[in-house]
């Protein structure tokens, strides 16, 4: 567009941009800032912009409840559900990669025709399935449905597809056997997969409220995410403790996305369509 | 020998083998799909034919899906919900597009830090975003009102999720921004991946800028497109955190969805089969969505 508008036109969109990406940023400013404020500050008007006498208290009343049970539950679920999923899905991306086995391609479809579901359809018989499997109540109420999604499959198919197949028949020709191979040379190759697969994961269990919503129950089980709700729900407009809960919730994914965020942007590419 | 080789090429004695092996390394996959998604997917089709509540289960065919119809909080469950998609998805992709255009190709550094800001409302999550906003839209504490009326924009303080009009544009608007992170960071890589050598000769042979975009971006671009309206057609379809979190689906079901209005009749009122069946329609209408996703992309482009 410089050719025939000029650089104005770049710069205003730049200051328009800048501008909307303050909005967005705002609402995790204000989950940060209201945590270090009193009740009778969070709610006075005009509000401080920054707490004037930043306090701990909101963080001492959330810790009352079992936040940091809470806390380690979230951290608990979030990455036994990883693991789970990179295991399982590097495994069955592979194969449906490089091997031409039989019924591959209807394997294939199917996985992708159940990524298009939606997720909470399923979730009324789960909790069914879970209570005849005697899991009422457990984490693993929430981290074995999240295993079953096939999102991680497609994506370690689609990046499996760019190991040469060469070097597959080298090791078969040293004697290799098929386990040592995909333990030795596949999974090496697919470390970035790898990656933005146990990002993506780690960060969606701990997010999908709806899921732990349904499944989990008592007050000892909740997650960050749950208890946070349950917080807003008990405690109304006792803003403080809340968004000292949001911050619990919040700040460390953030920082882990961060620090991560080179496999993140590449796992949403990679999981999408190549244009 | 003929009938020993198949269609790969291999002896049937080669072939079994990989067979063996690829079902061994499908397995764990297998066995948490079949248990997590497709079972229960079943046994939800199955119970939607079935007055099935804590009382009792009997076969009433389809009567669950004849009395949605016949509802009118499902129906204004499913209106709102069509409302959320028809604003959100046009909403997205133009501002994704518009974002991802703007930034793609500056310096390194600015592509991530526009990318990671707009993607945070996603990696916050979604019980801190809303209850953050819920603060925000406080009639009484929120900044939001004392902005307003400072600015002069409005005249007294309004409760924006007490009434239908003001708190379906509230929860249109955080779902405008937990939405945009992901259409972002793909437009940014489609952008990014189209040919120079072809954009260079379009600026030698002087083509404006706008007639760049739409004869060499926009084609090229077209499967993110695509791929972006999809998703967050889905997405929008299963509007619930926020409508459970910000109104409860109040006031009287006015902002109610589809997933929040099958919540309520699965956890609360105990009605799972006629649950089911809101849930199977749900499945219906969006697979009909996916359906032309992908024979648009198989049309075109391979993925």
């Amino acid at each position: 567009m410089t050719r025939q508008r000029p650089v104005v036109y770049q710069t205003v969109m730049m200051i328009f941009l800048i501008a909307v990406s303050l909005l967005f940023i705002f609402p995790f400013y204000w989950i940060i800032t209201g945590s270090f404020k009193l009740q009778k500050v969070a709610i006075q008007m005009p509000p401080q912009w920054f707490p004037k006498e930043p306090t701990l208290a909101n963080y001492h009343e959330l810790f009352i409840n079992p936040a940091l049970k809470w806390f380690f539950n979230s951290v608990f679920m979030s990455a036994a559900s990883m693991i789970l999923v990179c295991i399982t899905s590097a495994m069955a991306g592979y194969v449906l990669a490089k091997k031409a086995f039989t019924g591959r391609a209807i394997m294939f479809s199917i996985i992708i025709a159940a990524m298009a579901l939606p997720k909470q359809v399923v979730l009324v018989p789960l909790v069914r399935i879970m209570n005849s499997l005697g899991l009422y109540n457990t984490p693993w109420e929430v981290i074995l449905p999240a295993v079953g999604w096939p999102f991680g499959v497609f994506l370690m198919k689609q990046f499996s597809q760019t190991i040469p197949s060469e070097i597959l028949d080298a090791a078969k020709i040293d004697g290799s056997g098929e386990w040592m191979t995909f333990v030795r040379i596949v999974s090496p190759i697919i470390q970035p997969a790898y990656g933005a697969l146990a990002i993506f994961t780690f960060i969606g269990t701990w997010n999908d409220y709806f899921l732990q919503l349904v499944m989990l129950q008592s007050r000892n089980r909740l997650t960050i995410s749950l208890g946070v709700a349950t917080l807003q729900a008990e405690m109304a407009t006792n803003y403080g403790v809340i968004m000292a809960g949001a911050a619990l919730g919040a700040v460390p994914i953030v920082l882990i996305f961060l620090f991560f965020q080179k496999y993140f942007a590449s796992g949403i590419t990679m999981g999408a369509v190549k244009g | 020998m003929h009938s020993a080789i198949n269609k790969h090429g291999v002896s049937h004695a080669i072939q079994r083998q990989i067979d063996r092996v690829s079902y061994l390394f499908l397995l764990p996959m297998v066995l948490f799909f079949l248990s997590f998604v497709i079972i229960p997917m079943a046994m939800g089709i199955f119970t939607s034919f079935f007055d099935y509540t804590m009382g009792g289960f009997h076969f009433n065919g389809l009567d669950n899906y004849i009395e949605l119809f016949k509802d009118p909080k499902f129906l204004r469950s499913f209106s709102n919900t069509f409302i959320i998609v028809v604003v959100s998805v046009p909403a997205v992709t133009i501002f994704s597009l518009w974002v991802g255009s703007l930034i793609y190709d500056k310096s390194a550094w600015v592509t991530s830090a526009f990318r990671g800001i707009f993607y945070l409302p996603v990696v916050t999550g979604t019980v801190p975003v809303v209850v953050v906003w819920k603060w925000i839209f406080d009639k009484y504490a929120g900044v939001l009102n004392y902005v307003l009326v400072n600015l002069g924009v409005i005249e007294k303080n309004i409760a924006w999720l007490g009434e239908r009009s003001t708190a379906i544009w509230c929860i249109l608007a955080i779902l405008f921004t937990t939405s945009i992170g992901q259409p972002i960071v793909l437009y940014i890589s489609a952008l990014a991946n189209i040919d120079s050598s072809v954009l260079e000769a379009a600026k030698v042979d002087g083509a404006s800028g706008l007639r760049t975009f739409w004869q060499i971006k926009w084609p090229s671009i077209m499967p993110t497109t695509l791929y972006v309206v999809v998703i967050t057609t889905i997405n929008s379809f299963q509007c619930f955190a926020l409508i459970q979190l910000l109104t409860s689906g109040g006031p009287a079901y006015s902002t109610s969805t589809i997933m929040y209005y099958l919540y309520v009749n699965a956890f609360s009122l105990y009605r799972y089969g006629y649950a089911n069946a809101m849930g199977v329609l749900l499945a219906l209408v969006i697979g009909a969505f996916s359906i032309l996703q992908f024979a648009s992309i198989k049309s075109g482009v391979d993925y």
